[in-house]
């Protein structure tokens, strides 16, 4: 018999779960913070300031930004790590505000971001034409000798057949499709780029994080893979030359709130300075094919490399 | 193996995530649809405009909200306030019919013999109306938090890093354990949580024990019976 | 509001009807995606869920089934069996994803319809005579389909849904211009696919409701003025939960 005595208990007890329930909601983290929730690291005695580092959502940049995070802790600093930011759009306001401070980008793809229309391609000109085009507040640090850059790739069979050394050697070949992320579509070196610069025509698959299976399995026969991809070397894929420059050199350059730290920007330069096509290559295969985190992956290269 | 053994860690701090962000839409859509219902129950004309809206709401998939959400009420596209008040406007688009519905169940002899004792309209819905509809409205509220704790992967995609960042990372790295990892764990934390709601149910309400179990069985019994005997006129 | 001008704007741009990735293409491989998947899931969902209506056998099995598939994550399921079966055949992985999702609530459907209906006319019909064939033929198949159209439409709407994530996998349906616009920042193009989404789903919703209403036998459609779940009041207080398929489900 539900009595007066007992509905007080259902409505307290609701009342309580309820109550609980959205506590443990709100307890941590504001639901209204833009970016995810971060992790801190305990700081050392006697530390300076916290610094917020930050990584796209992709596995490679995440590493090389545990390994900024990892070597700055090292020297003292507290680290809030907010990684899998995702897009530009979503992180740049982030670091111009000081949410986040310093951040692992690729200096050809930063450049375009901000300059559409770029003309430069090499390395250095890139580089230069970068420190120009960020806004105040920004700064860019040393560009590390590592790259990881749009390219086109076939499979070594594909290249074989249609004798392909540049991508200028598509131009005789029927039946193209190109696989790589939807945003290709619309780049400058997408199939508008490919058919303006070398006059090479192309259909579109928008295959994604697929692309490379896409390309071993025949889905695609030109694919835009990362050349860091360590994948590109374990299946004997053929990376296309590009010698009008379609591609935009793309360096490893660690991109920073222009108050960072002296401190830290010595460490973070040492770390670029060491880092390596080979090394970013090596660490990624070991992220893939050994499955190993993103923290064990840094820890292990920066102790190799003496940072630690 | 190796990713698994590796991210335990992970996996709990995700776990840790993903509830997190479940708990608000499933007590804040609970809290809201109890009003919104009693609307749509108490007041006859009112009640197919609020649950036509509401199942119009219901029709829209996340994705698409997700990106309707930030032109409308103008929160940021890739913030966990998105995702949040995506998922808290699906449990309430659940949860208001259920608590129409479940209002509507109660048997008006009960309801009548409460005023006849002497209850007020307002102490009577708490007292026994509410009560009384408490089984309906629990199996509203499981369903929504199922498919809470379901829907707040896709949030991945807009980088709201839960559970889905398993899907979105392993799929990157060509890492099947991972997706399978995120998958398993969202379906045993939704069915879990289903559990837990349904041991609270009882505990707050004694008297649906006994009834549920021969309330089940009583429809297999019809059939059972009816097969048995051809000839049995009824 | 700018934001609604520029979809509707990229929306009405004669630029986006014609070559390729054009929205009537995007619309047109949502809808057949869509289609595929509720063949599938239809073909055998509905003579398994009429049996376990009819016989009563594995009702139990179903309900916690039905229930436990709710949880299932579709991003999650659409990648690993992309995964699983390889790029090659991403577009039967995608099919059979979406069927699967489709099942459950095509399942509760049959299988409530065939519940609701009340027993005194199955007796009835046993004992004029009628074979389990007959009865299931013409009395409980009719009968049980305004639950059964009820259960489609609740299949129809999480298709549709989860077809959207198959931006991520192809650049086809109207899921790739969101996934496209989130890399690209173009939120018109985002925004404007949402749209078409929205009225593709309310399209379909409605296109449901109307079968749920006349698809279904003139004598069984004035019996149903009344919501059935609230008439046996008595079961309805002393609890348990309302059958599945009346419970909407969301996965996507």
């Amino acid at each position: 018999m539900f009595t007066a005595r007992n509905k007080g208990r259902f409505a307290l007890v609701a009342a309580a779960a309820g109550v609980s329930l959205a506590l443990a909601g709100c307890a941590t983290g504001d639901p209204l913070d833009e970016t995810p929730d971060p992790t801190t690291e305990p700081a050392e005695p006697g530390t300076s300031e916290s610094i917020t580092v930050g990584s796209q959502a992709y596995y490679s940049n995440e590493i090389i930004a545990e390994i900024y995070a990892q070597a700055l802790e090292n020297v003292g600093f507290e680290v809030n790590r907010q990684f899998n930011i995702g897009q530009r759009d979503a992180y740049i306001p982030a670091l111009e505000s000081g949410e986040v401070d310093l951040f692992p980008e690729y200096t050809g793809n930063l450049l375009q971001y901000y300059v559409p229309d770029t003309e430069a391609t090499q390395s250095d000109e890139v580089y230069a034409e970068l420190q120009g085009a960020l806004p105040d507040g920004l700064q860019v640090l040393d560009q590390s000798s590592a790259t990881d850059q749009d390219s086109y790739n076939v499979t070594a069979e594909f290249a074989a057949e249609n004798n392909l050394v540049t991508i200028a050697d598509l131009a005789g070949v029927e039946g193209l499709i190109l696989g790589g992320n939807p945003e290709l579509e619309e780049r400058p070196y997408g199939p508008t780029g490919l058919a303006d610069v070398y006059g090479v025509e192309v259909s579109f698959d928008a295959t994604g994080d697929a692309t490379v299976d896409a390309l071993l399995q025949g889905v695609v026969n030109v694919a835009n893979v990362f050349s860091a991809d360590p994948r590109i070397g374990e299946n004997d894929l053929v990376t296309l030359e590009d010698p009008e420059g379609l591609f935009l050199a793309s360096n490893v350059v660690p991109l920073a709130s222009a108050d960072l730290p002296q401190e830290a920007i010595d460490v973070i330069n040492a770390v670029s300075a060491a880092l390596t096509p080979e090394g970013l290559v090596a660490m990624n295969v070991q992220s893939t094919t050994d499955e190993q985190s993103p923290a064990v992956i840094a820890t292990q290269w920066l102790t190799e490399n003496g940072l630690i | 193996m190796t990713w698994l053994l590796d991210n335990v860690e992970l996996i709990g701090r995700l776990t840790g995530e993903h509830l997190r962000l479940s708990a608000i839409p499933i007590v804040l859509g609970f809290v809201l649809s109890i009003p919104l219902g009693w609307v749509a129950y108490r007041y006859r004309l009112t009640r197919g405009l609020i649950l036509t809206l509401v199942g119009l709401l219901y029709t829209i998939p996340s994705l698409a909200l997700f990106v309707l959400l930030p032109a409308i009420i103008g929160t940021p596209f890739l913030s966990e306030a998105n995702v949040v008040i995506a998922l808290t406007i699906y449990a309430v688009a659940i949860m208001s019919r259920s608590v129409a519905d479940a209002l509507g169940s109660v048997d008006p002899d009960v309801k009548q013999a409460a005023t006849a004792i002497g209850y007020s309209s307002f102490r009577r819905f708490w007292a026994v109306d509410f009560p009384l509809a408490g089984p309906v409205v629990l199996a509203g509220l499981r369903v929504v938090a199922v498919s809470t704790v379901s829907l707040l992967t896709i949030g991945a995609a807009i980088g709201i890093d839960t559970l889905g960042y398993l899907f979105t990372n392993g799929y990157q790295r060509g890492i099947i354990v991972s997706v399978l990892t995120g998958v398993v764990v969202t379906v045993v934390i939704a069915l879990v949580l289903d559990r837990v709601l349904v041991v609270i149910g009882r505990a707050l309400m004694p008297w649906t024990r006994a009834s549920s179990r021969s309330e089940r069985s009583g429809v297999t019994r019809a059939f059972t019976t009816a097969r048995k005997m051809p000839e049995a006129v009824s | 509001m700018n934001l609604f001008a520029d979809a509707f704007a990229w929306i009405l741009n004669p630029g986006n009807w014609e070559g390729r990735n054009s929205i009537p293409q995007f619309i047109g491989e949502h809808l057949w995606y869509t289609a595929l998947a509720m063949i599938l899931a239809s073909a055998i969902a509905i003579p398994l869920g009429w049996y376990i209506g009819h016989t009563g056998r594995g009702r139990d099995i179903a309900v916690a089934t039905t229930g436990a598939a709710r949880a299932l994550p579709s991003f999650g399921l659409l990648f690993l069996f992309v995964m699983i079966g390889g790029v090659a055949n991403r577009d039967s992985s995608v099919v059979i994803v979406l069927a699967l999702l489709a099942i459950p609530p095509i399942l509760a459907g049959a299988y409530a319809g065939f519940e609701a209906i009340d027993r005194r006319v199955i007796d009835a019909a046993r004992s004029m005579g009628m074979t389990e064939r007959q009865i299931v033929a013409r009395i409980e198949i009719p009968l049980g389909l305004p639950l059964l159209w009820g259960g489609l439409r609740n299949a129809v709407l999480q298709v549709v849904a989860t077809v959207v994530l198959v931006g991520f996998v192809r650049n086809a349906t109207l899921g790739y211009p969101i996934v496209q616009g989130i890399q690209i920042n173009r939120f018109d193009q985002m925004l404007g696919a949402s749209i078409l989404i929205i009225v593709l789903a309310l399209l379909l919703d409605a296109i449901f409701a109307l079968l749920e209403r006349y698809a279904t036998p003139a004598g069984v459609r004035v019996g149903r003025t009344r919501d059935h779940r609230t008439s046996s009041t008595r079961r309805r207080a002393a609890g348990g939960a309302t059958p599945a398929s009346t419970e909407k489900e969301k996965s996507v």
